[in-house]
């Protein structure tokens, strides 16, 4: 039997808003994956060394600042200078389209918007791992 | 009537004589004598006289026999449930046998204890300030947006700052990076300041600004702006957030640890009763507990916690309670259960006004008086369907006037996906026209006072409310309580329960859960140009690189002695403002004295 899912919760850039993150930490939990929550006001080089020390298979990254463009290309990127670009890395917040394509191109696996029901993030991240 | 004595003392005013004629009408009304089935009004009301006439010819005598006669005949809808948004159950039917109303919890609009509003004439004698929050880019295209808004009537202003002011960070700081201008304005130093109210004379405006951990730094600023236009400080009108407790438990743009925040936050109101007595040096806020996920009562009981906790830190520095009583706001959420939302502000301004008169001794009126600002549910929105956003906006705008704020801000419906468009917030300013102008429930205090739900429902918030505030105490107060992840806990709990729910589909949200809709068209959103972040980086190294840095450097200096002693704090603040010192370098100095906070996460 495979082992649990590992999955950081992190939440970058200098917004509180935590319900969401908290929220899906908590169903990732009570579907049986291993949860690390990051905590607020982390940089992109705190998240990636939190995935990295704890071996995750995922990284979900909750923002609502409006700084995605900034902030989620420099994770990918300290992902894949430290060996790293097969964490599964997930998005949620207020991401316009446009920004959700442009950052699936950049090697976001999915981007999950405002009203997205937990179980569909859930499903998602079991077969995005398991692949 | 004597007015004056009845706000003073309701037992022995002529306040008690008035109210009994009303109790001896509402209970002739409860007699079951012609029903309302015999109007036969409409169609329905016929037809289920006719269903009751086959069983019972008699109207039925009380509650008891109606639920168990008539109102168990048929059986309930399943699946969604009929508590409040925040478990609150209610019963079908609510009548004097149940929610008994005691005239003397409720007084007359502008009497002890304030439940049925804070002003005798309420919006007869003037409407709520519509105060729309806006701010995003540079100050340029702020005060823009202000102006825009002016014009198209709207009578104070709101000013939204950005993530790095939040957090006490210059535009050219690398934590900035990204966020400039993002989700509200950039101010980094004075000369931000006066662009952003260019053109607009501070005497004849209210300005609030929703900002905390540097308010201090932020009101000095508008402070330097009002001299430099030629307006005294005691001129100056409007609102500074400043309320810290809440960021710890709900907002999180933090800066220093609870204890010297404290400090800052009451060095504010001391030194604004002195100088600028027409500011609302703090705004003790909801808004954010809730949008955090809370319930209703959490929110209240959370919000008026905060406020006792400033309340106790005040008169422990020595301020007279009626020195600065008068001049503390609130600011609440207007969410989408409708009389929920109404029987919270009731109650809250009934908590207040009794705690502050029996607590606190308070012995001027104003003081007793809970004002508040408003704003629609932010976390409501759907970036489903954003259109139906409109819809939900206005009945929690309803809910707010009915519910008696003083002032309001309705969010646009395009905030669940960016920062409104000017389209979008027009539609949100009309909201507010609309139900001020044409639905007639601006016509009479308190509309909704008397009815038996309503005032069950105020009751019942209440109840809980004093029931957090014994558990609170029992932690030692608001502080402990924050150090120890109770707030905090609390509220992720009532939130996971909410979002459990909806996917349960217990309760429906249109377009998310039920009514979905598939080939949305895009809206057309608000982009903020990454420029602008460059630019406003440029001008605050302009403003560096232009100052006298021997001036600069003797003020803050002095800022940190300041901190390091127990002076008041808001004249080395200003000070340092004058000279152009930033906001980003204030909020530094005072991280070199007294350190800065970090939350134990919890989910």
């Amino acid at each position: 039997m495979p082992g649990k899912i590992r999955v950081v919760v992190a939440k970058p850039g200098l917004d509180g808003h935590d319900r969401g993150a908290k929220i899906i930490a908590r169903a990732l939990r009570d579907a049986g994956m291993e949860v690390i929550y990051t905590g607020l006001h982390q940089t992109p080089e705190q998240i990636v060394e939190t995935a990295i020390q704890e071996d995750a298979d995922a990284v979900g990254i909750s923002i609502l600042s409006g700084a995605h463009m900034t902030l989620v290309p420099r994770i990918l990127e300290l992902l894949r200078e430290n060996g790293a670009e097969d964490v599964v890395v997930v998005v949620g917040g207020t991401i316009p389209a446009d920004d959700a394509e442009a950052l699936k191109q950049q090697g976001v696996a999915a981007v999950f918007g405002p009203g997205a029901p937990t179980g569909e993030i859930v499903d998602f991240l079991k077969g995005a791992v398991a692949a | 009537m004597e007015k004056s004595k009845s706000l003073v003392d309701i037992e022995n005013s002529s306040f008690g004589s008035v109210s009994r004629p009303h109790r001896i009408e509402r209970e002739d009304r409860r007699k079951p004598v012609a029903g309302p089935y015999e109007s036969g009004r409409n169609g329905l009301a016929l037809e289920f006289a006719g269903m009751a006439t086959t069983e019972d010819p008699q109207a039925v005598g009380d509650l008891e026999e109606w639920r168990r006669k008539r109102y168990e005949a048929t059986p309930e809808r399943q699946g969604e449930l009929f508590s409040t948004m925040s478990g609150v159950e209610n019963e079908p039917l609510y009548t004097a046998e149940n929610a008994p109303v005691d005239d003397d919890e409720l007084g007359f609009p502008g009497d002890f204890p304030f439940t049925r509003g804070v002003y005798p004439s309420m919006y007869r004698g003037r409407l709520w300030t519509m105060r729309q929050f806006a701010g995003f880019g540079t100050a340029e295209e702020t005060n823009e947006r202000f102006r825009y808004l002016l014009e198209h009537g709207q009578t104070g202003l709101s000013t939204a700052f950005d993530m790095p002011t939040l957090m006490g960070y210059d535009s050219d700081h690398p934590r900035s990076l990204g966020e400039v201008g993002r989700e509200g304005v950039a101010i980094d130093s004075l000369a931000d300041m006066e662009t952003l109210f260019e053109g607009i004379p501070l005497d004849s405006v209210s300005t609030s600004m929703t900002i905390n951990a540097p308010a201090a730094m932020l009101l000095a600023f508008y402070a330097c702006v009002g001299e430099e236009q030629g307006v005294p400080l005691a001129a100056l009108r409007g609102t500074v957030q400043t309320d810290i407790l809440k960021e710890y438990i709900a907002q999180k743009e933090w800066i220093f640890p609870p204890k010297p925040s404290m400090r800052l936050v009451v060095d504010m109101i001391e030194w604004c009763s002195r100088e600028m007595p027409l500011m609302h040096p703090v705004s003790i806020s909801g808004y954010h507990i809730r949008e955090a996920g809370s319930t209703a009562a959490q929110e209240l009981a959370f919000t008026l916690a905060d406020g006792f906790a400033y309340v106790d830190a005040c008169v422990e520095r020595g301020l007279d309670v009626d020195d600065f009583a008068p001049r503390l706001s609130f600011f609440f959420n207007a969410h989408l259960d409708f009389f929920e939302e109404i029987a919270k502000y009731r109650a809250a301004r009934r908590i207040w006004a009794t705690r502050l008169r029996e607590h606190y001794g308070a012995k001027n009126p104003r003081s007793w008086l809970m004002r508040f600002h408003t704003q629609t549910a932010g976390v409501s929105l759907t970036a489903q369907q954003p259109e139906v956003n409109l819809i939900r906006t206005a009945i929690e705008a309803l809910a707010a006037v009915l519910g008696g704020t003083q002032s309001l801000h309705t969010n646009s419906f395009d905030e669940a996906l960016a920062l409104p468009t000017e389209h979008a917030v027009r539609l949100a300013l009309r909201t507010q026209q609309v139900i001020a102008h044409e639905t007639g429930v601006v016509n009479t205090a308190d509309p909704l006072g008397g009815s038996y739900y309503l005032e069950h429902l105020t009751n019942e918030l209440e109840r809980q409310a004093i029931e957090y505030f014994d558990r609170i105490e029992q932690l030692g107060g608001v502080i402990p309580a924050i150090e120890e992840n109770f707030f905090q806990r609390e509220i992720a709990e009532a939130s996971f329960r909410y979002q459990s729910e909806v996917e349960a589909a217990q309760r429906v949200i249109v377009g998310v859960n039920r009514y979905q809709q598939e080939d949305e068209r895009p809206l057309e959103l608000l982009r903020i140009d990454p420029a602008l972040e460059q630019k406003q980086i440029e001008r605050v190294r302009a403003v560096r690189a232009g100052r006298d840095s021997a001036a600069v450097e003797a003020v803050l200096a002095e800022l940190k002695r300041a901190a390091e002693g127990d002076a008041n704090l808001m004249e080395p603040i200003m000070a340092a403002s004058r000279v152009f010192v930033t906001m980003g370098e204030m909020c530094d100095a005072l991280r070199d004295v007294w350190g800065i906070w970090r939350e134990t996460p919890v989910f």
